[in-house]
């Protein structure tokens, strides 16, 4: 009974992960920190998407992006400001705040944090 | 390490996905079995489609269905409904850029990471990525590369800047990740597997941690001295 249970949990936690996690794009970030609290699906942030059109050092430098997932204090108060995302979504770079679904993309529920296909779930976080 | 503690602390307790037990241990099992099966079945059973019809640039593409875009070269991607993050609930999905037009012409890397081998589309010009958005924020290319001695059993590490600042700003580690001293930093593989020192990039954005050799790169009894 003990062991079924066990493993039946195991199998059930595996089909969550997989479903929930491996399929992303590799580094995808996920932010949530505000928007379901606030009404709004969580904010995806397509890494692959960005990094074909700028350069790192575009958001981790000029923009003050900490480079690690969960750093970054972001609200929309400051987007509306012009800062972080809201330095190139602003309708001169990129599409503009007012296209709150292109940006809040994501499913309902979803944790903050970096996401990809390559973590092995071991010890740590790789 | 000179960490920002902020910065540490944000990040100690990841959220992963949890199941609470409870004493109805029959009803919960049997939901656990379903997800479990949802998940088995949902991976064996992809369709293949007809092909989509492709725009001009983009390279043609073997097989569609309503999760994967499958292509000639071995590579496949998701669609952005199908990914487990975006919600397919939300009608702006479909003016979102999909991961397999933009990658698929982009040359191909080990199915780790985004499957692309970007030092190669940068070289290439496949991508043109912007160095700065505000005017006089240029990028400057440092080419020195840096040997890791000490890495135990393992081939030496060389550590390439022309690469890494191509994409980067020295700022961006010197001097918060890295001191720019030689010997001042002392780290190990535990470190950059928990996301510190390389970590940071490694196995988050940059190419994963699974690609021993592209970093311990040198053999042992050739190390020069830098």
């Amino acid at each position: 009974m003990l062991r079924a249970t066990i493993l039946s949990f195991a199998i059930g936690l595996a089909g969550l992960v997989w479903l929930g996690e491996a399929r992303s794009e590799y580094a995808d970030v996920v932010l949530n920190r505000n928007s379901e609290a606030a009404g709004m699906r969580p904010v995806i942030f397509p890494h692959w998407f960005h990094r074909i059109r700028f350069r790192c050092k575009v958001c981790h430098n000029e923009f003050g992006f900490e480079m690690r997932a969960g750093a970054n204090q972001v609200t929309m108060g400051d987007i509306y400001e012009g800062k972080f995302c809201g330095l190139c979504h602003n309708n001169q770079i990129a599409w503009g705040q007012e296209n709150c679904n292109l940006c809040h993309t994501g499913r309902p529920g979803l944790p903050s944090g970096i996401y990809g296909g390559h973590k092995t779930l071991g010890p740590g976080r790789w | 390490m000179p960490q920002d503690a902020d910065v540490q602390n944000s990040n100690a307790a990841r959220p992963l996905h949890r199941v609470k037990m409870t004493r109805a241990g029959g009803t919960l099992r049997a939901a656990l079995f379903l997800v479990a099966a949802l998940g088995l079945s949902t991976c064996a059973t992809e369709r293949s489609a007809t092909p989509r019809p492709t725009a001009s640039e983009a390279p043609a593409n073997l097989a569609e269905d309503s999760r994967v875009i499958r292509f000639a070269d071995g590579r496949k991607w998701r669609k952005l409904a199908a990914d487990g993050l975006h919600d397919p609930r939300n009608d702006m999905l479909q003016y979102l850029q999909q991961p397999a037009e933009a990658l698929s012409t982009l040359p191909k890397d080990g199915p780790n990471g985004n499957q692309v081998d970007w030092m190669a589309a940068l070289r290439l010009g496949a991508i043109a990525p912007r160095t700065s958005v505000r005017p006089g924020a240029n990028i400057q290319v440092l080419d020195l590369d840096i040997v890791f001695h000490d890495t135990a059993g393992q081939p030496n590490v060389v550590f390439p800047h022309r690469q890494h600042t191509e994409w980067l700003d020295c700022a961006n580690c010197h001097p918060a990740i890295f001191i720019a001293k030689r010997g001042a930093n002392d780290f190990g593989m535990l470190d950059v597997l928990e996301g510190e020192y390389c970590g940071r990039c490694h196995g988050a954005v940059a190419f994963p941690l699974t690609e021993c050799a592209r970093c311990h790169s040198r053999d042992q009894q050739t190390a020069g001295t830098y």
